[in-house]
Order: C-alpha cells, then structure tokens, then sequence
C-alpha cells in the first residue's frame, strides 16, 4: 500500500522520513496548530512551492534541462483563474474554464517552446526560456486590461472558498468552520495528489529514460530512446503542475500579480529550493520548499530575538539585526550549497560516506 | 548457413569532416550469419564507419540500408528499434546510475516500455531478470549495484557488452571490444561473440586488431585504409594479401586503441 502510493520511492533515511513526516504532519494539522492568518499563509506558500520545486526537479534534477520559464507557467495558472475570475464572475464554471485553460495554454506553450529549442543545446535552452519568459512578463504588464498590470488582480471566488463562508456555528478545537479551512485543504488535497503523482512519473519506465537522458543522451539515443520526445513530454508535464501550482495558489490568494507569480525572483527561489534540498530526490522539493519559505518569513523575527538577546556585544547585535536578514540568507544558502553538494537529501541518504563536492 | 539477402548495405558511403575524407565511397553489403572484421590502422576510419552506419554521424554522400530499407536519413534511435546494435569503442555508459540500471534501460528499449508513465519500473520484473541475464553473459552480475562510473576499465568495457546484448539486435556492430581487457578477461567476451555467431541469423561487424582473435572468429575481412575500402574477402586470403600485410605491420608498431 504504502509502496504504491510512494511508488516504492521510499526515503531510504531514517532522518528524512522523520523529515518528511513532520513537514507533511504539520501542514496537514496547520490550520489548527498554527491558526494565525500569517503563519497558515506561510503554510501555503509551502505546499505551493513544493509542488513548484518538485515540477521543476522533474526537469532539472531528473532529466538534466536547465529551463527558466517555470515561473511563466506558474504564472499562466494563476492569471487563468485571476483573468476568468475577474472578467467571468466568481462562478465554478469560469474557475473550471479559467483552469483547463491555463493548463492547456501552459502545456502548449511549453510543447512550442520545446520544439523551437529541445535540439540545442542546454545553455542555449535555457537562454531561449529565458527570452521566451521575459517576454511573458511583458506582456502581462502591457495588458493591464486583463491582468491588472503591475498591481495586478484582486477577485472574488465561489462562496465555499471564502473567508467569510461559515459551514457551521460550531467550531473544531476552536477553530472556525471557514471558507478559508476549505480553501487550505483544498490546497493541501491538490497539492499531495499532483505530488504523488510526480513521484509515479519519475519512478515509472518514463522515469528512468529521463535519468538516462540527464546521464548521457548521446547513449540514451543509440539505445533507441528518441529523447526528443522524452523532453518534450517532461517539459509539458512540468509545464502542467507549474500551471496547476499557480492555479492553486491563485485561488488561496484570491490575488494574482506579477510579484506573486511571475517574477524572476521566484524562479531563483525555485532553483535555489531545489538544490539545497537535493536535486533528483523529489522528496528534496519537499525539504527544501519548507526550509525556503520557513527561512523567508521568519528568519527576520529569529535575527530580532538573537538581535535583542545579544545587547550590549559588540557588534553582534547589529551584525544579527533583522534588516540583515537577507545577508544571512544569503550565507545560508552558500553553506548548505557548499557543505551539501548532493543536498539535504543527499547528505542524509549518504550519512555515512559523505560524497565527494 | 549465410542468409541470401545482405541484412546491412552501404552504397558508397562517404564523410567528410573539412576538407578531410574520413570515410570514402565504402560500398559494402553484411549477410546474416556472417562475422565480418573490419581493419585498418588507426584513424582509417572505422570507427567512422560505424558512426555512419548506426546513426550517430550523417553521411556526406551515399547510402545505408538495413532489411531493404534505405536509413541513410534516420536518426540513430529509430536505427537502433530497428535492430542496429552498437557497443563503442570508447565506453559510453549512464555513469551515475548502477550497473543493472544501465543494461535494464537497454532491455526497457527493446520493450518498448518507455512512455509508459504509470507504473513502477521495479514492478516490471521481467525486464530486470533479462538485465540480470545480460549481465550474467558478460560475468558482471556481481557488480550489478555498482555505478558504472565507479568501475573498473574491463568491467566498464564488459557492461558495454551487456548493453548491446540487452538490446537483442539483429546487428551487432562491435567497435574492439576487448581494446584495454586484461588478458583474462578477453575470453569472455570473445566467448560471447562465438555464441552470438553461433546462432547462425545475426549480422556481425567486428573491429579488431588482434589478428589471432579476426582470424579465428571472422568469415570474411574487410580491410579501410584512409576511408577507402581496400581489401575484402576470406580472412587468409585477406591476411596474406601484401596490402594487410602493410597495414598490419602498421598496427603493430602502434597499437594503442584509437
Ligand atoms: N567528428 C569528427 N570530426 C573531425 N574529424 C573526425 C571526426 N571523427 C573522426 N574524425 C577523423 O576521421 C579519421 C578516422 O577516425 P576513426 O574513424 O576514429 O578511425 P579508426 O576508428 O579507424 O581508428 C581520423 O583522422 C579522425 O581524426
Ligand atoms: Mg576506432
């Protein structure tokens, strides 16, 4: 059972699948651990971004292409739901519509993209997802008609996801029986599901011609794989749970703006999540997403405290003040990349003989 | 027991890199059930010669056919569903994936199994016994949790081997497969192109320059020399023919594998 739902992908660590078990606990119980409008955003925002990194390590970690476009389709989903939410009304046809065509629109596009550029070279793929994502996010400004420009979208959602929406006057351990608890877990349910689902992939046959292609594609081909086609198929599935990503997140947000989706600092937090959490592992996503996002929202209150606790030292306490936070996330990022070159889940399944940097 | 219709068929087949002929108006036609050395000193163009044949390199001129078909233009994967199978010369594996991963994706290849996105591939267990097979044959199957990379050279030349049996051709196209062996490993391999032989239907291509092992495997030699197709016919006819005995004696003063 558990083999099928983790496609016998098991964490083969007993710290990561302690890991594992606490991050998806916790974000499992958040509404009710951490009730507070903040800390259940920063609850979202991982599960979004794990499901963006996972997306994204389909194609970096497993099949080896470099792509910057990842935030282009995060961002198609979410302005599909913002742009038929806010034209179409706050019905669940026009979310079901604005949906399907985000996701087809993100699947298309990537295929087009992958034709135009599969055949070149890494380097200049990338370039080529970069131009094409720029471009993107041009766009999306000029139009501001549709999509807000730089302000972009505020919207309203059929009533179930509302924060107002109340299913009951009763409430479960004191919390509320919201719109805003069914938007969480339907953000949760998708967000699991699309999750597993990418763990089939890169455990299925498929799965394995990737690896291969990432390894030497020269030899995946003189075996009989046309890696052509294998690319283009991993690029539209990434395509696809980006899209879904942006779709959910839009929808928790009831907001779709360039910042929150489109944004080139999204795609280096994704990249960066990736990385330290182990390129090739799925499971780093998971790992890394959290770390990321838990790092971005509350190292600034750690750095207060630490700031405070260390009065009176010279220096440390401005040294450790909370407008230097980026400084030190910076430096963290350095030390896990350094120390980590496989990434944490790397480093864990390999405690014994650390791999060569 | 060679079959009638050639399997394999080039029609002079050409490259050239620059201003450099590396293979030059080679028209040569394999039969099933043959085992055909191809020699020549090194940069004469063989490995070339393969290149063109399965895919890897695209003909300046001329023609490849195989079963009838003309595959000149064919991207090397389609080639190889077809039934052409290639060992290289210089090792050429997936480093950082074990060393029954490596020959499993053969087997998977042949099956066809690729776009298959729904199952778990350890669930095919077919497809690891027949990798396992594979492996067997080449006296590897105790590495088979190691990383290629992490290999030994005879081994990593072993587990090409194992690749190209895995892919179950109808043409093996071996490039000195025992090039860099130990010499108690060479049997094995050697061994098993006598088996392959053995079954009396496959198409052989053999680049070799240890003359013992081309005259007791091979049914017929052709010999490159800078491109060109300079001698073909029966190995000792071949082998005595004052052209090979040139190029011969030219192997042997360098005989590091190009
Ligand atoms: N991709 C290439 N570009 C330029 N020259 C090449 C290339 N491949 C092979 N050659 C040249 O073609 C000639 C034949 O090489 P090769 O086929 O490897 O010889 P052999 O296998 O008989 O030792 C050599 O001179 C080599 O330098
Ligand atoms: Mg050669």
């Amino acid at each position: 059972m558990l083999t099928t739902v983790l496609s016998g992908d098991f964490p083969r660590s007993r710290w990561l699948a302690a890991l594992l078990v606490t991050v998806v606990a916790g974000l499992a119980a958040a509404p009710f651990i951490f009730p507070g409008t903040r800390s259940l955003d920063v609850a979202a925002r991982i599960l979004v971004f794990i499901l963006l990194a996972a997306s994204y390590d389909l194609l970096l970690g497993y099949t080896g292409i470099v792509s910057f476009a990842h935030t282009m389709f995060f961002g198609i989903g979410g302005y599909g739901v913002g742009i038929a939410m806010s034209k179409l009304g706050p019905t669940w046809s026009s979310l079901a519509a604005g949906s399907a065509i985000s996701l087809a629109l993100a699947v298309a596009l990537a295929f087009l993209v992958g034709l135009l550029s599969l055949r070149v070279k890494t380097i200049f793929f990338a370039m080529i997802t970069l131009a094409v994502a720029s471009f993107f996010q041009i766009l999306a400004s000029q139009l501001s008609d549709f999509t807000g420009g730089e302000d972009g979208l505020n919207y309203k959602l059929p009533e179930l996801f509302l924060p107002g929406t109340k299913f009951a006057e009763a409430t479960l351990f004191g919390v509320e029986l919201s719109g805003r608890l069914f938007s969480y877990y339907v953000l949760f349910a998708g967000s699991l599901a699309l999750f597993l689902v990418l763990l089939r992939v890169v455990n299925s046959p498929f799965g394995r011609v990737l690896l291969s292609i990432r390894e030497n594609e020269f030899r995946s081909e003189a075996i009989g794989y046309r890696t052509v086609a294998y690319r283009a198929v991993a690029n539209c599935l990434g395509a696809a749970v980006a899209a879904a990503a942006g779709i959910l997140y839009a929808i928790w947000l009831r907001y779709t703006g360039p910042d929150t989706t489109l944004s080139f600092n999204i795609m280096i937090d994704i990249l960066l999540m990736v990385v330290i959490g182990g390129m090739g592992t799925m499971y780093g996503s998971v790992i890394g997403a959290t770390l990321f996002v838990v790092a971005q929202n509350y190292l600034q209150d750690l750095m207060k405290l630490a700031s405070n606790a260390t009065k009176g030292i010279a220096l440390l306490p401005d040294l450790l003040h909370p407008d230097r936070w980026l400084l030190w996330l910076g430096v963290l990022f350095v030390v896990c990349v350094y120390y980590f070159p496989a990434g944490i889940v790397g480093r864990l399944r390999t405690r014994k003989a650390p791999p060569a940097p | 027991m060679a079959g009638e219709h050639p399997v394999l068929e080039t029609h002079g087949l050409t490259i050239r890199f620059g201003g450099h002929v590396a293979v030059d108006n080679v028209s040569c036609a394999f039969r099933p059930g043959t085992l055909t050395a191809i020699v020549g000193p090194n940069g004469a163009g063989k490995t070339t010669y393969f290149n063109l044949i399965s895919g890897q390199l695209k003909a300046t001129d001329g023609r490849v056919s195989l079963f009838g078909e003309d595959v000149t233009q064919m991207p090397a994967p389609q080639r190889a569903r077809r039934g052409m199978g290639r060992a290289f010369q210089l090792t050429n594996l997936f480093p950082r994936l074990t060393v029954l991963e490596n020959v499993r994706l053969a087997v998977q290849s042949r099956s066809g199994l690729g776009f298959n996105l729904t199952s778990m591939w350890a669930k095919h267990v077919e497809l690891i016994e027949k990798a396992e097979h594979c492996l067997h044959r080449v006296a590897l199957a105790e590495r088979r949790n190691t990383l290629a990379a992490l290999l030994p050279h005879g081994d990593q030349r072993k587990l090409e081997v194992a690749i190209l049996l895995a892919l179950e051709p109808e043409v093996f196209m071996f490039d000195e497969p025992t090039a860099g062996m130990s010499v108690d490993e060479i049997p094995v391999i050697l061994e098993l192109i006598q088996q392959i032989k053995a079954q009396g239907d496959k198409t052989i291509l053999l680049v070799e320059h240890k003359m013992d092992v081309v005259r007791s495997l091979a049914d017929r030699i052709i010999v490159l020399h800078q491109g060109q197709l300079v001698a073909d016919g029966l190995p000792a006819e071949v082998i005595a023919s004052p052209i090979v005995q040139e190029a011969y004696l030219g192997i042997i003063k360098e005989p590091a594998h190009a």
